[in-house]
Order: C-alpha cells, then structure tokens, then sequence
C-alpha cells in the first residue's frame, strides 16, 4: 500500500487504540480508584456506600484484640478527633503496631465496623503515609489521648 | 503544521505538569501539628537518673531547644558534633528526649561521643515523641519563652540550618 | 585519603566528559579527524576515572569506613560482605555512581567497537554519550556525592536495609541498569544521524545489536526484581504495578516496540521516524522513571529516600535532553518518509501494529502511574490506582498483541500470499483453541473466559514460535538453516509464550490463605498438609529469628520441609518476615510467618500455592535468551568489515 494509506492505517489504530483505551480508563477508573477517607468523616457517615476505599491513621494503643487462637484480629484507628473500630482476619504486615500509622482497605460494614481486606503499615521510622499525615495534621488533637484511650468528642466536624 | 511536532508538545505539557508536581509538595514532608501552638506538656524520667523527671515546665522562660535523639539513629551521629559546639557557645539550653532507645546505650553513647544536652529526657516507648508529633529522629524542635514550639526540624542540625532557621526565628520572634 | 580521591576521580571523570562531548561534535562538524579522535580517548579515560571512583567506594565499604556518610548510613561491621558490595549501590548516591559506571562503560564499548562506522558518525554518538556523562556527573557532584564525609565518624553504621541484603536484589540494579543506561546507545545513535541528516538502514543495522544487547538486560533486571519480591517482601506477589517497577517497564515496553522497528528500517528502509522517535522515548523514559523515583514525586514502597531539589536537577536534565532529541525529530523526520509500499498482509503491517500497540500500553502505564498525582494536584482527592485498574487495562492491548505475535511471525515481507499463509496457521490455531479448553479443564478442572483466551494465546505462541526452528531442524541436506536471527526471534517470542501460560495458570488457580498454626497441629490448603513441628529461635550474622519448622505432606507423602523466620535485625530492629519457599517448575508452595497469636504459641501464617509461577520469569530468562541468540548472526560481524572496506575505498576514491 501507498505511504498515504499507511500512513492512515496507523493513525487510524492508534485513534482506535486510544478511544479503547480511553473507555476502558474511563470505566475503570470509576470502579478502581481507591479513594481515602479520613476517619472523621467516616464517623460523620460520608463515605463510599458498597464501595471498598481506604481509611487510615494512628492504632489506637491497648486497641489491638485477638481471639485466642484466631487471625481474626479487633483494633481501632483514630484520626485524633474520631475513632473507627476495624476487624481484619489475616496475617498484619510487619510494621503494624499500636500508635503507629497504619492505612486499611476495605469496607465500612452494616455495624459501623471497618472490614479491611488489606492493611499498610509504615515502611520505616521514618515515613508515614501522607494522607494519614494530612489527616493527623488537620484534626489536630490530644494526640496521645487518642492513641491511647480512642477519641472522646467525636462528631463535631471541624473538617 | 508539522505534525512531526506532536511528539515535542506533549513531552513539554508532561514536564509542565511535572514540574508543578514537584512543587505542590514533598508527599514526605511531613507537618508538624503544634507549629505556633503550646508544646505538649510531658515530665519523663531523665536518662542518667530515673529518679529525677525532667518536663516543659524546666524550659520555660528562655528559648530552648528540644533534640529527639537514639543511638540506633546515624544522622544523630552526623549532628551530635554540631551540638557540642552549640551547647559550648552556650547560645541556647538544649534538652533532648531519648526515644525508644536502651537506657545503658543511650548513656554509654553519651558518655562516649560527649554530652550537650542540659537532661535528656528518657521516652522509653515513644508516647512523649507521639504527643510532639515526632516520625523519626533526629528532630529538633525551637520552643520560645512562653513555651509554644515555634520550629521543628527533621535531619539533622548544622550550622546553616541553625542560622538560617533557629537564629531567625529566635531574632524576629518574640511574644506571639 | 581514599574518599577524597574517589571524589577527585569524579572531577576528573567530569572534564574529561566535557572534552568527550565538546571536541567530537565540532570535529564532526567540521569533518576534523583529530578533533573527532579525542572522542575515543577522552571516553576511555572517562571510563578510567569513574572506574577509580567506584573502586574507592566500594574500599569504603569493605573496610567499614564509617567516616564516609553514604557508608555509615547503609553499611554495618557485621554485614555479610557480600552485602558490603552491594550496598554500594543500595541507595540513592551509589546507584546514580553505578549508573554513571555503566554510562562510562557502554561509551568505552562504543568507543572500542565502533570501527565499522563512519568517523563522523562514531563521534557523535561519542559526543552524545559524552553530553549524557556530563548530566549524570554534575548530578553526583552538586547534589548527591557519595563521598561526602561523616565527621565525627560513626562507631557503627545503620546497616542496609534488611530488605536489601539478599542475593538477588543485590544484582537486580545492576542488571536493570545496564538495560536502562543501554538505551542511551540507541538514543545517541538516533541523536547522531539527526544531526548528520543521513538515516539509512545501515544505521538500522548498527543500531541493532546495541540495542537488544540493552534490552536483554533489561529483561533480566525486571525479572529478576519480580522474582525478589516474590520471594522477600514475603506475600507471594511477583508484581505489583508499583510505580518503580513501572518506571522500569515503560523503557521496556517501548525498548521491545524499538527492536521490531529497527528489524523493518533495516530490511526495508521504513519505519524511520517511528524508529527514531522509538529510540528517544525508550531512553527518555529511562530518564523519567529515574526522576519519578528519586524525586519524591510519586510515593512508592520503593523509593528512594528524595528530594526535591534532586528531582528539580533530574527534571532539568530531562527537559534539556528530550525536548533538544524532539526538536531535532521535527526537524529532520519530515525528509526520512519514503515511497516504498507494502501490502496489506505483509510482516510492515504487522510490526505496525505492533508498534502501535506497545505505546498504547506504556501510555496506559504512564497514564496509571501519574493519575494519583493529577487527581490529588486538581481536586485535592487522595486516591490511589491499583493492580485491579492496571491488570484489566493492561490487558486491552495485550491480547491483540498476543495474537498478532504468532501471526506476523510466518507473513513475509512486503506482501504475503493468503493461501500460503492460512495454511500455516491453520493447525496452530485449531491447537491453541482446542488446548485452551482442555488445559484448564483437565488439568486444573475450571474453565472460564480469561482462563482459555489465556491457554490458547499461550498455545498460539509456542508452537507458531516453533515452527522455523523445527522446520529447519529436519530440512533437507545442502539447504539453508534458520539464521540466528531468525532463532533468536523464535526462542524470545517461545519465552512469551512460556511467560502467558505462567501468568494466566498462576493467576487462575493460585491459591492465598492466611491462618492460625500452632506447634502440633496441621491445616490442608490445596490438597497439602501443612504440619507445623516446632517453633524455635536461631541466630543469624546480624540478625536474631524466630523460625518454625512446617512440614508438608499430600496424601500422606513427605512433600517438603520448610523453614520461614521472623527475623529483627540487630541495627534497625525492625521485623521481618523471610518466607521459606518449596520451588518447582510445576508449582511453588510458599509459607510466611506472620504474627504470633496469644501466649499459647500459636502464629498467624500465609501459605500460597503457585503452580506455574516458575514460568513467569523462565520465560522472561529465555527472552533474553533470544536475544542474545540474535546478536550472534553473522551479519553483524562479516558485513561490519565489509562496510569498513566499502567506506575506505569511497574516501580513497573521493581523496
């Protein structure tokens, strides 16, 4: 064929392979963006409905329960001014530890309990995943109180 | 046009796009959350001797420095030179705050490298470095007169940074 | 003593870069033979210095200088020395020193093997090279030197990372980095016959081996990252659509999309300006996923530690370097067009689409890779793109892809009889379809739509990528073998094959479960028995461990035993897991400690079944088998000389 008709043939896949691509973005993009929510206003109940998304923030200390022989493990997470209880039944990543940053992923259940799927923790003593730290740093709180006894006034928003 | 210039104008709108993405910030800065507000009360146990409790409430009156400090942390090493110097010029009290360290280390450290810190208070499990907002070490925060943290560093100190950063705020602060 | 010289070898290296660059591109210029001549020893004696530099870094290392910065932070007195080495480059200072190394290393190889190509021509690649030396080496020296001292001297360093002090991840940047810093070959080859105006397909063929020798190792390194993190970071994945591994699989994507079009300039003179601007965005790409890691632009588990003030030099260089490549492209590709023509169904359409479908899936990928970034920069929403969005996107112009592969392989150039062609791929294609549905049903007893179009494109590729070596294998006596290229070719697209049918089987029937194990009791997953035996602690060199003994059993048969650790390493006393792993060509059963459970000695433990996840990186290893099988045609080495001999004889003539 002629270099003007090849010239068209690839233009014409590449338009074709973009607008495929494009949709298909488009689509999945809806369906596969995480979103993170903070904690507040997850406990304010503005949150993805039947939708997984991503919490995240301190555990609270003395938080962290297990039964007696299960991974199924109980632990909360507070953004300073609210706190959200999270179940997980799987093995926690090596860095999870009470008043430590951590960020689940998962779904808020009909009981007002988060029911991660994955769990994050920090990668080292150093970093902190920034939403979590937007979040600290805009709520502002007693910080020790909350990690150690889970936010006392939850509910007023100053988000 | 020269349609051979598709090529160049997006790689010009990429790097555009990446430039300002650079600026709109280090995702790995990290905010402190007291910066002009009161430091957080604390009384801990000094390192030396737990029978004595060293607190915000023996740093006030003057500016003062608060050095989060361990001897697992190699960039404290880098500075601790620094802070001699500083202690020695008797510029500014320096406290530190051992954080989730071993006690007889921490001492054995101190005793080897030299000591600049007026106390240093010892934060066995880190709940005092929580409360300041603390993610790694070293970090030096500047608390002025009325107690209110007015600067918080991450890394470590040497003099640019002591200049250009504590110097200036301690020059153009006062009474906030 | 020694740090200071290494940082000296630096500035030495550095002005010899500038002589490398400056004197060879006028000379060029000015076709003067002896200004072009530098080129080569300025880049031998480049090499020399920056060798010297990272001699003395690594003396740094094994001899615990602690006193130097970039050691005390990553090297530890009781670290393996093994690790000693590879700390080296196990950071942000010493890996941009090795990419300087390599950088250093290809020109030498340039400068030395070069003798086939025209004099102007060498030194502007030399030139190129040389401009792309000075980059790095200002980069190191202003920004990130790795000799940078330490004072007082540290009594002990912060050790590696535990998560680097392993065999594997100790050679997986060298091996990327040979890939990456290659490109730039293929880059100032394509900057040098810009400049000169002259693309022809001895270009193409010079162009060539260079190339595929970058890509192979590229392959290699990217395989061998996924083999690691399969392996270390203890969860059973072997990738992740983190934004590092990205940053090494657009080069790649577009690397392969290079090599097939440099194979259609070369034979047919077409494909010019796809070729070039091929060859610039493979290495401007490499650029980029350097500045995207060590920026801090994108977060990533496998950052390094950054700033920004590094990513604002980073993203100069890049600027400079790609937009100074593109305006030449707009310049010069206008003329490259040619008038010849090919058919329909020709191997030209096929590489086409080809081409065509490899920077759709780098854009996708890029496009993934820098959403979060956009969407956080415009509305302020953190989200977070993830393999769920990646493994269907990516899937889009893969499958195509996929097909076409088997296909463009039997159709001949310019044009391709119909008849002939639908018979060769008759029976290939009623195989694949027939063991995509008996695969997966008889061996694994499912079935589902990804399942078989996954089995039959695995089929396709292997046993169309057969045929040639086969069909020559039993050809009659006297006539013509298979050419190495044409093996090479089929042994790479066989490795394809090897790698979908690794990916679509691992993918379909792995099996992932996490649950409680104490000493004593064993649980079934998979068909296996899992019997944990003991629980007990162990020392390492500069670790401590928690280790339990599993022993696994199907059907009451001994199968293996396996040992996975909790260790916490001296220095950083971080936890860590090591997964203990019971490999096989058919199947990996993997299992990672994870935490204990109460105070009756139980622990939470993830135990995986992969079977076939072996042939995920066997086929990325026969790849690059392929490759190097391709390299070692003759051509590239009779008709080399040939060419000198022509081009002597036309400047004797011309004198």
């Amino acid at each position: 064929m002629k270099p003007r008709q090849q010239r068209m043939l690839a233009v014409g896949l590449a338009a074709l392979g973009i607008a495929i691509a494009a949709g298909l973005t488009l689509r999945a993009f809806q369906d596969n963006m995480m979103f993170f929510v903070e904690v507040s206003d997850v406990a304010a109940g503005e949150y993805p409905k039947e939708r997984n998304f991503r919490i995240g923030g301190l555990v609270v200390g003395g938080s962290v329960q297990r039964q007696e022989g299960s991974i199924d493990v109980r632990f909360e997470v507070t953004d300073t001014a609210c706190t959200i209880p999270v179940i997980y039944s799987g093995v926690l990543p090596d860095l999870f530890r009470e008043g430590q940053g951590v960020v689940a992923h998962g779904r808020m259940g009909g009981d007002n309990v988060f029911q991660a799927d994955k769990i994050l923790a920090k990668h080292d003593e150093e970093y902190m995943a920034p939403e979590v730290a937007d979040s600290l740093s805009k709520h502002q709180k007693d910080i020790v109180k909350a990690t150690v006894a889970g936010a006392a006034e939850c509910g007023s928003n100053d988000s | 046009m020269n349609r051979y210039l598709w090529p160049l104008i997006a790689v010009v709108a990429l790097l555009v796009f990446l430039v300002m993405g650079l600026r709109h910030g280090d995702p790995r800065a990290l905010p402190s959350p007291f910066i002009g507000k009161p430091a957080p009360q604390f009384e801990l146990p000094t390192l030396k001797n737990p029978d004595v409790t060293i607190g915000t409430q023996h740093m006030a009156g003057n500016y003062a420095i608060v050095n989060v400090w361990a001897t697992w942390c190699v960039m404290c090493r880098q500075e601790h030179g620094f802070l001699l110097d500083l202690a020695a010029s008797g510029a500014i009290p320096i406290y530190g705050i051992n954080w989730r360290d071993s006690r007889p280390e921490a001492i054995r450290w101190l005793q080897e490298l030299g000591d600049p810190y007026l106390a240093s208070a010892y934060d066995a499990d880190g709940r005092v470095g929580i409360d300041w907002g603390v993610y790694g070490a070293p970090e030096t925060f500047l608390v002025d007169p009325d107690g209110t943290v007015v600067y918080k560093h991450l890394g470590p100190l040497d003099p640019v940074i002591w200049q250009r950063e504590f110097v200036s705020r301690m020059n153009t602060g006062g009474a906030d | 003593m020694i740090p200071e010289i290494g940082q000296f070898a630096l500035i030495l290296a550095l002005s010899l870069a500038i002589f490398q660059t400056v004197f060879p591109l006028v000379g060029a210029h000015r076709n003067n033979a002896a200004m072009m001549d530098v080129g080569r020893t300025a880049a031998t004696g480049q090499f020399v210095f920056v060798a010297i530099a990272f001699v003395c870094l690594t003396y740094a290392f094994l001899t615990d200088d602690f006193s130097v910065l970039y050691v005390a932070n990553h090297s530890q007195l009781a670290l393996p020395t093994l690790y000693k080495v590879s700390a080296v480059w196990g950071a942000h200072e010493g890996s941009l020193l090795l990419w300087i190394f390599l950088l250093a290393a290809w020109t030498l190889a340039v400068a030395r093997f070069s003798s086939g190509l025209p004099e102007a021509f060498a030194a502007r690649v030399i030139g190129v090279l040389g401009f792309l030396s000075i980059g790095f080496l200002l980069f190191a020296l202003l920004t990130s030197n790795p000799f940078a001292r330490l004072v007082p001297a540290a009594v002990d360093g912060g050790d590696l990372n535990p998560l680097l002090q392993d065999p594997g991840l100790a050679i997986h940047p060298p091996l990327l980095y040979v890939g990456y810093v290659g490109f730039s070959v293929a880059f100032a080859f394509a900057i040098a016959a810009m400049i000169s105006g002259d693309l022809d397909q001895r270009w193409a063929k010079w162009t060539r081996p260079w190339t595929t020798v970058a890509w192979l190792f590229l392959t290699l390194g990217i395989a061998l990252g996924s083999w690691w993190a399969y392996y270390e970071l203890g969860w059973g994945g072997w990738w992740f659509w983190d934004a590092v591994e990205n940053a090494s699989f657009m080069p790649w994507l577009i690397g392969t999309a290079l090599i097939h079009s440099l194979a259609v300039t070369e034979k047919r003179g077409l494909f010019k300006s796809w070729t070039l601007l091929l060859a610039i965005t493979a290495f401007s790409l490499s650029l980029l996923g350097t500045f995207l890691v060590r920026s801090g632009i994108i977060v990533s588990v496998h950052a390094f530690a950054t700033d920004p003030t590094r990513g604002f030099f980073i993203l100069t260089f890049l600027a400079v370097v790609v937009v100074g490549a593109l305006v030449l492209y707009a310049w010069r590709a206008p003329s490259l067009d040619s008038d010849a023509g090919f058919g329909l169904l020709s191997r030209e359409t096929f590489l086409l689409l080809n081409n065509v479908l490899l920077v759709v899936a780098t854009a996708l990928v890029l496009i993934g890779t820098l959403a979060p970034l956009v969407i956080e920069m415009a509305s302020g929403g953190k989200i977070s793109i993830g393999p769920p969005w990646f493994n269907i996107a990516f899937l889009v112009p893969t499958i195509p892809l996929v097909v076409l592969l088997g296909l463009g392989m039997h159709t001949a150039w310019r044009s391709q009889d119909k008849s002939a062609w639908l018979r060769t791929i008759r029976l290939p294609a009623i195989t694949a379809l027939v063991l995509g549905v008996v695969i997966p049903l008889l061996i694994y007893g499912r079935i589902s739509i990804l399942l078989f179009v996954g089995c039959a494109a695995a089929v396709w590729i292997v046993v169309l990528a057969l045929i040639l070596p086969i069909r020559s294998l039993f050809r009659e006596k006297g006539t013509a073998g298979i050419t190495r290229s044409a093996l090479g070719m089929s042994v790479a697209h066989l490795g394809m094959g090897l790698f979908v049918i690794g990916v679509t089987v691992v993918s379909a029937f792995g099996v992932e479960s996490d649950r409680a194990l104490r000493p004593g009791e064993t649980i079934e997953v998979a068909g296996y028995e899992f019997e944990m035996r003991e629980l007990r602690n162990v020392q390492g060199p500069n670790f401590s461990a928690i280790e339990a003994e599993i022993e696994i059993r199907r059907d009451g048969d001994f199968v293996a035993t396996l040992r996975p650790q909790k260790r916490q390493y001296l220095v950083q006393k971080n936890w860590m897991t090591e997964a203990s792993i019971r490999a096989g060509l058919d199947k990996d059963l993997f299992v990672a400690l994870g935490d204990q459970l109460g105070s009756n000695g139980g622990w939470s433990v993830r135990i995986q079944y992969k079977p076939l996840i072996r042939f995920i990186w066997l086929g990325a290893l026969v790849m690059a088998l392929g490759g190097l099988i391709a390299i070692t045609d003759r051509r590239y080495r009779s008709k080399v000389r040939k060419t000198a001999a022509v081009d002597g004889a036309a400047a004797e003539a011309t004198a």
